[in-house]
C-alpha cells in the first residue's frame, strides 16, 4: 500500500514538474543567450566585411568572409601572439617547478609554521600590482636608480621581465590549488612509497602528481589563463614594441567604427586559446579561483 | 612460489616498521624555500622600495631635484591633491557596485543552472565564458559593438524597442555605469561558480523536506539556500573586491579614467601619476595607500579562507 502510493504520487507530480522544467529551460536559455550575446556577436563580426560590421540592424545570417583573418596577419598580430605564448608557457612551467614541491610540503610534510607561509603566499597574490609598479619600472629600466646597488636590469619591454612577474603572480594560486589536491592523496599511498625508500622527488613525480593529474592540469591551465590575459604589468612595463596580445589589442582603442571587423577577428583569435582551455577545466575553475577553498 | 612468499613477508615487515619506530622528523622546508625565496624577492623588495620612494621628491622629468621629503607626498595627496579623494570615492562606487551586482547576477545564474533542464551544460558554459574573455577584448567589444552611440547594438535595440525614449551615449553620459557593466559582465560568472559550488553542497534531503512541507520556491530559496550560502557570498564578495580593484584595463580602454576623472580609480591614478606624469614619489605614495586599503579587505579575506581551512582539518 505504502509502496504503491509513492510511485503514484511521483507520477501525479510528473506533468507539473515537466511543465515547470520547460519554462525553466526557456528562461535559462534566454538569459544565457543575452549574457553570451557580446561574445557571439564578436565572433560573427569577425567574419563580416568592414561595411557589414557596422550595419544596423545587425545581421545574424550573412555570407561569411575570411578576409579579416587574412589581414590580421599583415597587421603584425602573429608576433604578439607568439610572444604571449612564450610568456604564458614559460612562466607557467617555472610556476609548476616551484609550486609542486612547495604544495607537496604544505599538504603532506607540514613542517612547523607551514600555515603562516601558506598565508604569506596568498597575501602576495592580493597585493595590488599598483603597490609595486613604480620601483619595478625603475628597476627594469636600462639606467635604474643610481642610489641602489642593483637596478638597470634592462628588462623593460622584454618577455623575460613579464615572465619574472607572471611567475610571482601565479605562484600563490598554484600552491594553494595544488595543496588542496595533494591533500586528497591517501596517506597510505605515501607511506607505502616511503617504505620503498624512494627519494622525495621521485615520490612527488612518480606517485603524488600522477594521482592528482586532473588537478595539476587544471592548475597549469589556470596559470596560463591568468598570464595570457594579464594587462597591468604588460601595459606599464612592456607596452613598446612587440609585446603580448592584450597590448596588441590597444591599437583598436581609437578605431571608432573603422576596423570593427578586423578588431573582431583579432579579438576572436586573442581569446580562442583561453576560452578553449577554460571550457576544458570548467569543473576545476572554481577551485583555482577560490584558492582551493571551494571544491 | 617461494620467492613470492618471501617477498610478501619482507613487505609485511617493512610496512609494519614505520609504525613501530617514532615518526621521523618532518622534512619539508627545503621543498618550500625555492618558492618562498622567489616570492619574497619579486614581491617584497619592490614593495619596500615603494615605501622608500614614497618619502622622496622624485619626478623623472626633473631628476636633479630628487631628495628625501618625509611624509610630504602623503600630505599633498591627502590634503591638496584634487584627484585623490574623488578617485577614492570612484573606487568605492565602482568596486562595491560591481561586486554587489555581479553577486546578484551570479546568484540568479547559479540558481538557474542548479536545476536540471535540457541543455543545462551549454547554458552554464555560456554563463562562464565572459570570464574567460581577455579583459581588453571584453572592454573593446563593449565599447564599440555594444555601447557605441552610432553603431552599437544596445542603443539600436533600445531605440527600436522603445522609440525616442532612452538611447544615451553610454560612455559619455553614464561612464561609471559603463565601466561597471564590463566588470559585472566579466565577474558575474566567477560569482556564479562560487555560489553554485555552495548550492550544490546543500543537502538534497533538507530541500526535499522543505518541499514536502509545502515551501514555495521562493521560501525554499530564502529560508534554506540563502542562509547556507552566507559563507560563499562572503568569499565571492571579498575575492571579487581584490580582483576587480586591480583591473585597470577596462577603465583604460573604455574611458581612460574620464570624462574628467569620474572613472579614475586609485590603481588607475597610480598609473596616471607615475607613468603619465613621471612622478615617482607621488605614484609610490599612492601605491602604499592602495596597499594599506587593500590590506583591510585582504585581512577579512584571509580570515574567511582560514575558517575554511580549519574546517578541513
Amino acid at each position: 500500500m505504502v509502496a504503491a502510493a509513492a510511485p503514484r504520487r511521483r507520477r501525479g507530480h510528473a506533468p507539473g514538474q515537466q511543465h515547470k522544467s520547460i519554462w525553466w529551460a526557456l528562461v535559462a536559455w534566454i538569459i544565457g543567450l543575452i549574457f553570451f550575446f557580446p561574445v557571439l556577436y564578436m565572433v560573427l563580426t569577425g567574419f563580416k566585411t568592414e561595411n557589414a560590421a557596422v550595419e544596423l540592424p545587425p545581421k545574424l545570417i550573412f555570407m561569411p568572409t575570411l578576409e579579416n583573418y587574412r589581414s590580421i596577419f599583415s597587421i603584425n598580430f602573429w608576433p604578439f601572439f607568439q610572444n604571449s605564448l612564450i610568456v604564458s608557457l614559460v612562466s607557467t612551467a617555472i610556476v609548476m617547478v616551484l609550486a609542486i614541491p612547495c604544495a607537496y610540503a604544505m599538504a603532506i610534510e607540514r613542517p612547523p609554521g607551514w600555515k603562516n607561509v601558506l598565508f604569506f603566499f596568498i597575501s602576495t597574490r592580493f597585493l595590488p600590482p599598483a603597490g609595486i609598479i613604480v620601483p619595478l619600472y625603475i628597476l627594469f629600466s636600462p639606467t635604474g636608480d643610481p642610489e641602489l646597488p642593483f637596478g638597470g636590469l634592462n628588462l623593460l619591454n622584454t618577455p623575460q621581465g613579464l615572465i619574472i612577474l607572471y611567475v610571482a603572480m601565479n605562484l600563490p594560486i598554484a600552491i594553494w590549488m595544488l595543496r588542496s589536491f595533494f591533500e586528497e592523496v591517501p596517506r597510505d599511498v605515501i607511506d607505502a612509497a616511503r617504505v620503498d625508500g624512494a627519494p622525495t622527488w621521485r615520490e612527488i613525480v612518480e606517485i603524488v602528481v600522477p594521482m592528482v593529474m586532473p588537478g595539476v592540469v587544471a592548475t597549469v591551465f589556470l596559470a596560463i589563463i591568468f598570464a595570457w590575459n594579464e594587462f597591468f604589468f604588460a601595459f606599464n612595463l612592456a607596452s613598446i614594441g612587440t609585446s603580448t596580445v592584450p597590448i596588441f589589442m590597444l591599437r583598436f582603442v581609437t578605431a571608432e567604427g573603422l576596423f570593427w571587423a578586423k578588431l573582431a577577428a583579432s579579438s576572436t583569435m586573442a581569446v580562442l586559446p583561453i576560452v578553449l582551455l577554460g571550457w576544458a577545466v570548467q569543473k576545476q575553475l572554481v577551485r583555482g579561483l577560490s584558492m582551493g577553498a571551494v571544491k | 612460489m617461494a620467492i613470492a612468499e618471501s617477498r610478501t613477508a619482507t613487505a609485511d615487515i617493512a610496512v609494519a616498521a614505520p609504525a613501530a619506530q617514532p615518526r621521523r622528523p618532518r622534512r619539508g622546508w627545503p621543498l618550500i624555500w625555492p618558492a618562498l625565496i622567489y616570492a619574497l624577492i619579486v614581491t617584497q623588495i619592490p614593495f619596500l622600495l615603494t615605501i622608500w620612494y614614497s618619502f622622496q621628491r622624485w619626478n623623472l622629468n626633473r631628476p636633479k631635484q630628487r631628495g628625501f621629503i618625509g611624509f610630504d607626498n602623503y600630505k599633498v595627496l591627502l590634503t591638496r591633491d584634487p584627484s585623490f579623494w574623488p578617485a577614492m570615492l570612484n573606487t568605492l562606487i565602482i568596486v562595491v557596485g560591481s561586486v554587489v551586482l555581479a553577486l546578484a547576477l551570479g546568484m540568479l545564474f547559479a540558481e538557474l543552472v542548479n536545476h536540471p533542464f535540457p541543455g543545462r551544460g551549454i547554458v552554464r558554459t555560456m554563463f562562464i565564458t565572459p570570464f574567460l574573455i581577455m579583459p581588453t577584448v571584453a572592454a573593446l567589444t563593449w565599447k564599440n559593438q555594444m555601447l557605441n552611440p552610432n553603431f552599437g547594438v544596445l542603443d539600436w535595440f533600445l531605440s527600436t524597442a522603445l522609440p525616442g525614449t532612452f538611447a544615451p551615449n553610454w560612455l559619455g553620459e553614464w561612464p561609471k555605469f559603463s565601466v561597471m557593466l564590463v566588470f559585472i559582465w566579466r565577474w558575474a560568472p566567477f560569482m556564479m561558480l562560487i555560489l553554485l559550488a555552495g548550492m550544490q553542497s546543500i543537502s538534497e534531503e533538507v530541500r526535499e523536506a522543505a518541499r514536502v512541507d509545502g515551501a514555495s520556491g521562493w521560501q525554499e530559496f530564502r529560508d534554506i539556500t540563502l542562509p547556507h550560502m552566507n559563507r560563499f557570498i562572503q568569499l565571492g564578495a571579498l575575492l571579487g573586491t581584490v580582483f576587480i580593484v586591480n583591473e585597470i584595463d577596462p577603465i583604460y580602454i573604455l574611458t581612460r579614467g574620464g570624462p574628467g576623472d569620474v572613472t579614475t580609480t586609485l590603481p588607475y591614478l597610480v598609473y596616471k601619476k607615475a607613468r603619465e606624469a613621471f612622478n615617482v614619489g607621488m605614484g609610490a605614495a599612492l601605491g602604499v595607500i592602495v596597499v594599506i586599503l587593500a590590506n583591510i579587505v585582504i585581512a577579512l579575506l584571509l580570515r574567511a579562507l582560514n575558517r575554511i581551512l580549519q574546517q578541513e582539518d
